[in-house]
């Protein structure tokens, strides 16, 4: 097979459809989808891709979808929901990714406020949801589903199978050919919109980003180049598709280089499909990290003494010199030998079990990652990165180039992308992948988006002395206590979550005397705990008040004061009390994002009293909170917490700084 | 993508009609020395439909499945099935005629996996013998796979994959319930025969269970008695109900008719007999 350069072309196709028929062109063989289906892999080449996706497109032509119609997608990570992105646009229509797991009332913002023409569902499940809404949409004329299953039944008007939609396609595709096809795909143009994604909203009301096609085609070709990737990567699809991560990853960049994207079987199989798959470049947040960590030591602990030994005096090793070999520093020959038994004996079967041999680049972003996670994986001889993000500017704003990785940074500016930090403290970029404007709300756009093209992060950072950005937290979140030192949230929660035993934390601390915080307990790690030690528990509520517990959690939140303490800006907001919650933050609740980012206010609503209390000095409160169940069905959670006081230490150094100085 | 999809319906379809009669208990009549556990109990059951058998602890219900799949030998009383009399049915008689069941207490092989479990089966529908399958080539090889391809789709189904490959034993207790119906299921049994397939279930494994109950019903026609004690779930699944109190049938008909029905409301409440 003849490599083609995709990076030097001044000729490069500039909208998605035309990356499509280049590259069923230059890879026509190549595998460009995967799908795992009935418990076999089934691969898509290029070529059969484009028969597929002209079908669909003609299809929807032939259904009445027209230049400028917006169509949601609803679903998980299916061949065809990625496919109806290329076939829509190919139309000039506009695909609007959604989130699969929100709920109707949720969905009925986003589908009516983008005017969607036409809905494509991965199942019934979600084509129950969109009739349920349906006539809160006048403008909605047809729904299409992927899955079969169920619908058997069903007689709505403009209701249809994607099998079906792409069976009237190949009809006209017999009868007129494909010239007038080819036409409109020409007719777009790189400034047209993309796609729109709307922003999962962790304050208020979510907000169409739209865009172009010149947007994400550059971004891609930047970050293909930035990290060598080329038609060879395979990836695994397994974010949800309204996510700009994935629109990036799974689809624009994957279009770009002409790679393949594997679909799980289900999100539940995801795991072990990984590591069927083997990725050679992936993705994850900070979350999936720490879950494959914490399942790692959780069977561990589980595994004979031999093993565990083995385990750990190789770990320790690793920890000493794999991230130098990595980084391609010196080591000893005798040091790098034991590091090849060790990757014989352990790293290797370890990154066999994580689906993570073939790993070429890792990225996470979204949160800030633990120090001892990101550590843990480079270790291991995966080359895992850090890069700084938004859907605002098509992903790409910094990320670490090779061999100057740190934990605690997010890089320098991506290709192309300019950083600069104003006065107050937020970062402020400007780059091709710059999004268009906000569907409908030129007012939030004008907030964000200056005149000369500079978007404002709305995180609080600034550029260390080796040009790297670092980011604190939101800037609006970071605030100050009554005594004026500086509270960072974020900062401190992060810290409390990098341990295994803690999920979630949500601190309090602006405009009061003192820094206070909620904790969740991690089921899978506290649960382990709890079996080797012995503690029973009838339910996640009675384990979360567990006395042994809540003592366990004490000496984590002394811990995370410790280290508050060392650092003289952080000194000040120290955690003087804590609970721990008898309730998982959920985002059907919504008391998270669907991105699983905490909704700071509306917790502080919601838990109001609990909030009292941990200022009023009571050592326990009772509390009954309402619960939504899958169904949208509600029910209601009473119990009584415990509130504990925590050690507090003499700051490391007297002078309490603010951060902007 | 899906091509499968009739490999289980068209299996599942025994002639006959829609509504018609599948199986009529006349008579039936059980006792275990002094106990009787079942007295002079009539009732049809029709092709296609789900139907409900409730009363409570110790009223007989149980046994009366036993009875239907040849488990418990009646003394008194007849069972006709597909229009044919049988006073004896033996249990691997009731499985190969179309009867399939689940239990109480799931009885699974719990040291293997959810794949091997379903594939188990799929015993009865084997023609290459024990000889055949140890050599695992040819013929053998191609009827495995054709199996293997009706248990994938039971898989797919059930939404079981994430389990394909774990021993049911480490599995949670609404997942087993689950795999069991999948077993079941791949018997392509024409009568499904479920003991409280909801019994120990939370709320979203009731309302799963519920909706694989009202697909299996839909998509592959299969007729259902099922045995539950969660009269929520009964009234919305079930066509029609049949009501046994102390072995005796007290009442039979539509949900809301046996709702209303004076005795079942005794029977529930408990009043002096």
């Amino acid at each position: 097979m003849s490599r083609v350069d995709t990076r030097a072309h001044s000729d490069a196709p500039d909208t998605f459809p035309e990356y499509l028929l280049l590259n069923a062109k230059r890879f026509a063989t190549r595998p460009a989808f995967r799908h795992k289906d009935f418990g076999i892999w089934q691969t898509y080449s290029w070529s059969e891709v484009l028969e597929q996706i002209r079908a669909f497109s003609l299809g929807l032509r032939e259904k009445g979808l027209q230049k400028g119609d917006k169509v949601a997608v609803v679903g998980q990570n299916r061949p065809r929901l990625y496919w109806t992105f290329c076939a829509v646009q190919a139309l000039g229509g506009i695909p609007v990714p959604v989130y699969a797991d929100s709920v109707a009332e949720e969905m009925v913002y986003v589908l009516e406020h983008a005017e969607v023409a036409f809905a494509v569902c991965q199942d019934q499940e979600q084509i129950d949801k969109v009739l349920s809404i349906r006539e809160q949409l006048p403008t909605l004329r047809g729904l299409f589903y992927d899955e079969n299953r169920g619908m058997r039944d069903y007689d709505e008007p403009g209701l249809d199978s994607i099998d079906h939609v792409m069976q009237v396609g190949r009809e006209v595709f017999e009868r007129e050919g494909d010239a007038k096809w080819l036409e409109q795909i020409a007719g777009n143009k790189g400034e047209d919109i993309s796609v729109m994604l709307y922003t999962s909203g962790t304050t208020g009301r979510p907000k169409g980003v739209m865009l172009s096609h010149d947007n994400l085609v550059i971004s891609s070709r930047n970050g293909n180049a930035f990290d060598k990737l080329d038609e060879t990567e395979e990836i695994i699809a397994y974010l949800p598709l309204a996510w700009v991560g994935d629109h990036v990853f799974s689809y624009a960049q994957a279009y770009v280089s002409g790679y393949c994207v594997c679909c799980p079987e289900s999100p539940e199989t995801a795991d072990e499909d990984r590591r069927e798959i083997a990725p050679t470049y992936f993705f994850a947040p900070p979350r999936v990290f720490e879950i494959l960590l914490t399942s790692i030591t959780v069977r561990m602990e589980d595994a004979s003494a031999v093993k565990q030994k083995m385990f750990r005096h190789f770990m320790d090793h690793a920890r000493r010199v794999g991230e130098p070999i990595l980084n391609g520093e010196k080591v000893g020959v005798w040091d790098r030998l034991k590091y090849m038994a060790g990757e014989f004996l352990v790293y290797g079967p370890l990154k066999n079990r994580l689906g993570m041999t073939k790993m070429k680049v890792g990225y996470t972003a979204g949160e800030a990652i633990g120090p001892e996670i990101f550590r843990f994986y480079r270790s291991l001889g995966l080359n895992l990165k850090q890069l700084y993000g938004q859907t605002e500017a098509s992903v790409y704003i910094s990320a670490q180039p090779d061999g100057e990785i740190r934990a605690d940074t997010v890089g320098t500016p991506s290709p192309g992308v300019e950083i600069k930090i104003a006065d107050s403290g937020e970062v402020l970029y400007r780059s091709p992948g710059v999004f268009i404007g906000y569907y409908k709300n030129d007012q939030a756009t004008s907030d964000t988006k200056t005149k000369d093209g500079w978007v404002h992060t709305g995180d609080a950072g600034f550029i260390d002395q080796d040009g790297h950005l670092r980011i604190i937290d939101r800037a609006k979140d970071v605030g100050k206590l009554k005594d004026g030192s500086l509270f960072a949230p974020k900062y401190i929660e992060n810290k409390l979550k990098f341990f295994p035993n803690i999920k979630e934390a949500v601190a309090f601390g602006d405009n009061r005397e003192k820094c206070c915080v909620f904790l969740n307990i991690d089921l899978t790690s506290v649960g382990n705990w709890a079996e080797r030690n012995n503690v029973s528990y009838a339910s996640y509520q009675e384990l979360t008040q567990h006395p042994l517990v809540i003592e366990m959690m004490g000496a984590h939140v002394e811990q995370v004061n410790r280290d508050l303490a060392s650092e003289e800006m952080v000194a000040g907001s120290q955690i003087h009390r804590f609970l721990v919650l008898h309730k998982e933050l959920d985002p059907d609740d919504g008391e998270m994002t669907r991105t699983m980012k905490v909704r700071r206010s509306f917790i502080a609503e919601r838990y109001g009293e609990l909030i009292e209390a941990l200022y009023d000095g009571s050592s326990e409160k009772f509390i009954e909170t309402e619960v939504v169940f899958e169904d949208g069905r509600k029910g209601k959670i009473s119990a009584t917490v415990s509130i504990l006081d925590s050690t507090v230490f003499e700051a490391g150094q007297q002078t309490i700084r603010e951060a902007a100085e | 993508m899906n091509v499968h999809d009739t490999v289980l319906s068209a299996a599942m379809d025994d002639g006959i009609a829609p509504g018609e009669e599948l199986l009529h208990v006349d008579n039936i009549s059980l006792s275990f020395g002094g106990v009787k556990a079942i007295t002079d109990v009539s009732f049809d059951i029709l092709k296609g439909e789900i139907r409900a058998i409730i009363g409570p602890n110790g009223a007989g219900k149980t046994s009366m499945l036993n009875v239907i799949n040849g488990f418990y030998h009646p003394q008194e009383g007849t069972i006709t099935y597909r229009g044919e009399e049988r006073r004896r049915m033996r249990p691997y008689q009731a499985a190969s005629s179309g009867i399939s069941r689940t239990f109480q207490n799931v009885a699974l092989f719990k040291g293997m996996s959810t794949l091997d479990n379903i594939m188990a089966g799929r015993t009865l529908k084997m023609h290459k013998n024990f000889f055949w399958q140890m050599w695992r080539h040819g013929p053998a090889l191609a009827e495995e796979i054709e199996h293997r391809k009706v248990v994938e789709e039971i898989i797919d189904f059930l939404e079981i994959e994430a389990i394909r490959k774990a021993p049911v034993g480490t599995l949670p207790y609404g997942l087993q319930k689950r795999v069991e119906l999948g077993r079941a299921l791949a018997a392509e049994p024409s009568l499904l025969l479920l003991d409280e397939p909801m019994a120990g279930m939370n709320l979203e494994e009731k309302e799963d269970m519920s909706r694989f109950i009202i697909d299996v019903n839909q998509q592959y026609g299969t007729t259902i008695a099922l045995i539950e004690h969660d009269m929520g779930v009964v009234m919305d699944l079930a066509d029609r109900v049949m009501v046994l109190d102390y072995g005796k049938k007290i009442g039979d008909g539509l949900p809301e008719e046996v709702q209303k029905n004076q005795d079942v409301i005794d029977a529930y409440l408990g009043v002096s007999h």
